[in-house]
């Protein structure tokens, strides 16, 4: 079985865009949304729930009132400015708690509680391209790791029970913890970029992660013809790296008209546009049949 | 006045945004890339980044020959960052939070404070204006601790004017850590379903704060009108409203601000700028 992971280090390269015409194409798959905090490929794949889980992670301190003896040693302990005092009343507030533990450790009065956290909750769906498995953090949680990784194991889980040789996973804008969680045992990383300074600076960061992991880079260039020479720039620094090209991707309304109908490029356009992606997910399999397991 | 440009959606205009409001302000201000993870704005604003610090964050070393394997430590850490197996203190640096709770526990005085570098804090001077951005090292997991790094210098850099700072997308900790000390945030978005679904998820996530928030509308002319009317039925002023055209996309792939680029913006960006002074100061006058 092959995992590959669709990531871009910059937001909005096309990630979803080219993940959803990858899931039409890809045959005896698991699609999975890693970009737990902001998804937005089950805009496309109207995807209908099988099962809903909460996900509990970490934990939260909160002051009980009726015990805190207002001595203030929390607040000096706290390493991240969590706790305040308004007219002799000490609170923490939740979104800059980091769950660590230590006031509730060493309050001397043992005010201060130390609840779960229900940070959000993940979904396995059945959609028109087969199961998907995805999920939604709450705003403002941590702990998009731990959910990232739950995610591909239950990916993983379901493809092995189901004779699957592939899970496709689409990844977290960024370099951060997500996108770190995103790449462990991952075979392929395909990174979208655009011919932008941006473009090409996320790129090179994100696949010199992917090179700390070890894990193959393959990097796609969309809306390509907004600066070709750009373009060329960084299809010459993918070779002097050693990354895969596999494509060029033009800019092109289409791929917004068809999300605005809630369908893949590849079901929208039949044509040259779909064609590209067609070539770019057969040089894609070609590159997985080459990579040991 | 702080003012912070955000975003659900990566993408969608946010460093355009921010590098077009450097061009117009006409205040003193300090620009603050608070994307540490993928740093843009220095691209188009290209600042002498004269001063380069590592930032580090505080992890536990460990002096085995203190240690009596008493797991106090182990106990009180929630990120799996230190146990004891098999008699030996294993101290994992790269899940450490930096709590600093197993050097507070430690009653043998085995752990001492060491450190992990999180990346860089870059300044400089763009167009006049003072520039700070934060780059974290690639491979670390965690940007929070580093944007906290800059966040702390916001009082003193607030005393040479305004600040102005570029988030990073999405709507989890590192989203909510960029907007917190902000008087005033910009939401940028796009009219696409991906665009309107993650500004929802932006303004849900900052809602909570209570701080004035307006929408910029990227690509204005190119999707549907459902972030519109979203902003409508909830009472979201429209700050701006940028046109698409391959103009001000390609402008941008060559690199350049696109309110200097492009003629017609410069007044679209001056008319953000003063839409956003006045919802903060709005804000300040009625606290």
């Amino acid at each position: 079985m092959h995992e590959i992971v669709i990531i871009s280090g910059k937001g909005g390269a096309g990630k979803t865009s080219i993940t959803g015409a990858f899931a039409q194409l890809a045959e005896n798959g698991i699609l999975c949304d890693l970009d737990v905090d902001a998804p937005d490929l089950h805009l496309l794949l109207d995807p209908e729930h099988r099962t809903e889980e909460e996900f509990w992670s970490g934990n939260e301190a909160v002051i009980d009132q009726d015990v805190c003896t207002g001595c203030g040693q929390c607040v000096e302990l706290c390493r991240f400015d969590a706790i305040s005092e308004t007219d002799g009343r000490f609170t923490i507030n939740p979104l800059q708690c980091e769950g660590c533990k230590v006031c509730v450790t060493l309050c001397p009065a043992e005010a201060i509680e130390f609840p779960q956290k229900h940070c959000g909750d993940w979904y396995v769906s059945s959609t028109r391209f087969g199961v998907m498995v995805h999920a939604q953090l709450y705003p403002g949680e941590e702990n998009s790791g731990r959910l990232v990784t739950l995610l591909k194991q239950k990916a993983r889980q379901m493809a092995e029970e189901q004779g699957l040789d592939l899970v496709l996973c689409d990844g977290a804008p960024g370099i951060g913890c997500p996108v770190i969680s995103s790449m462990a045992g991952t075979d392929l990383a395909v990174v979208v970029t655009e011919p932008t300074p941006s473009g090409l600076h996320d790129l090179k960061r994100v696949a010199e992660l992917c090179e700390n992991f070890r894990t193959k880079v393959a990097v796609l260039v969309n809306k390509w013809d907004i600066n070709p020479a750009m373009t060329e720039e960084i299809e010459e620094y993918c070779r002097s790296r050693g990354y895969v090209l596999v494509g060029r991707f033009p800019h092109d309304r289409a791929v917004v008209d068809a999300m605005l109908e809630r369908k893949v490029i590849t079901e929208y356009d039949s044509g040259p546009l779909a064609e590209t992606l067609e070539e770019a997910w057969s040089d894609i399999l070609n590159l997985l049949k080459t990579i040991q397991k | 006045m702080i003012y912070a440009v955000a975003s659900g959606k990566g993408g969608t205009g946010k460093t355009t945004t921010c590098s077009s409001l450097a061009a117009v302000w006409d205040r003193p201000v300090t620009l603050v890339d608070l994307d540490v993870e993928e740093p843009n704005l220095h691209l188009f604003l290209k600042p002498d980044l004269s001063d380069i610090e590592k930032a580090y964050i505080e992890v536990p070393e460990a002096d085995e020959d203190k240690c009596t394997s008493c797991g106090l430590c182990r106990d009180i850490c929630q990120f799996k960052a230190i146990t004891v197996m098999a008699g030996t203190l294993l101290v994992f640096p790269e899940m450490c939070h930096g709590c600093g709770g197993c050097l507070a526990v430690c009653p043998e005085g085995a752990l001492s404070p060491g450190k992990r570098e999180l990346g860089e804090i870059c300044r400089g001077t763009a167009d006049g204006h003072a520039f700070v951005m934060g780059r974290l090292r690639v491979g670390e997991a965690m940007s929070p601790p580093l944007m906290r790094r800059i966040r702390k210098e916001f009082p003193e850099l607030g005393k040479g004017g305004d600040i102005l700072i570029d988030a990073p997308p999405g709507v989890s900790c590192p989203a909510i850590a960029a907007v917190t000390d902000a008087d005033c945030i910009v939401l940028v978005t796009e009219p696409t379903p991906f665009g309107f679904h993650d500004f929802k998820l932006a303004w849900e996530a900052f809602k909570p704060l209570n701080k004035p928030m307006g929408a910029v509308i990227n690509r204005a002319d190119l999707g549907d009108t459902a972030v519109l009317e979203f902003c409508k039925a909830n009472r979201i002023p429209v700050w701006a409203e940028i046109p698409y055209s391959r103009e001000i996309a390609e402008a941008y792939s060559r690199g350049e601000v696109v309110s200097k680029a492009i003629a017609p913006l410069k007044e679209t960006f001056a008319d953000l700028r003063g839409n956003m002074r006045a919802a903060a100061e709005k804000e300040v006058a009625n606290a």
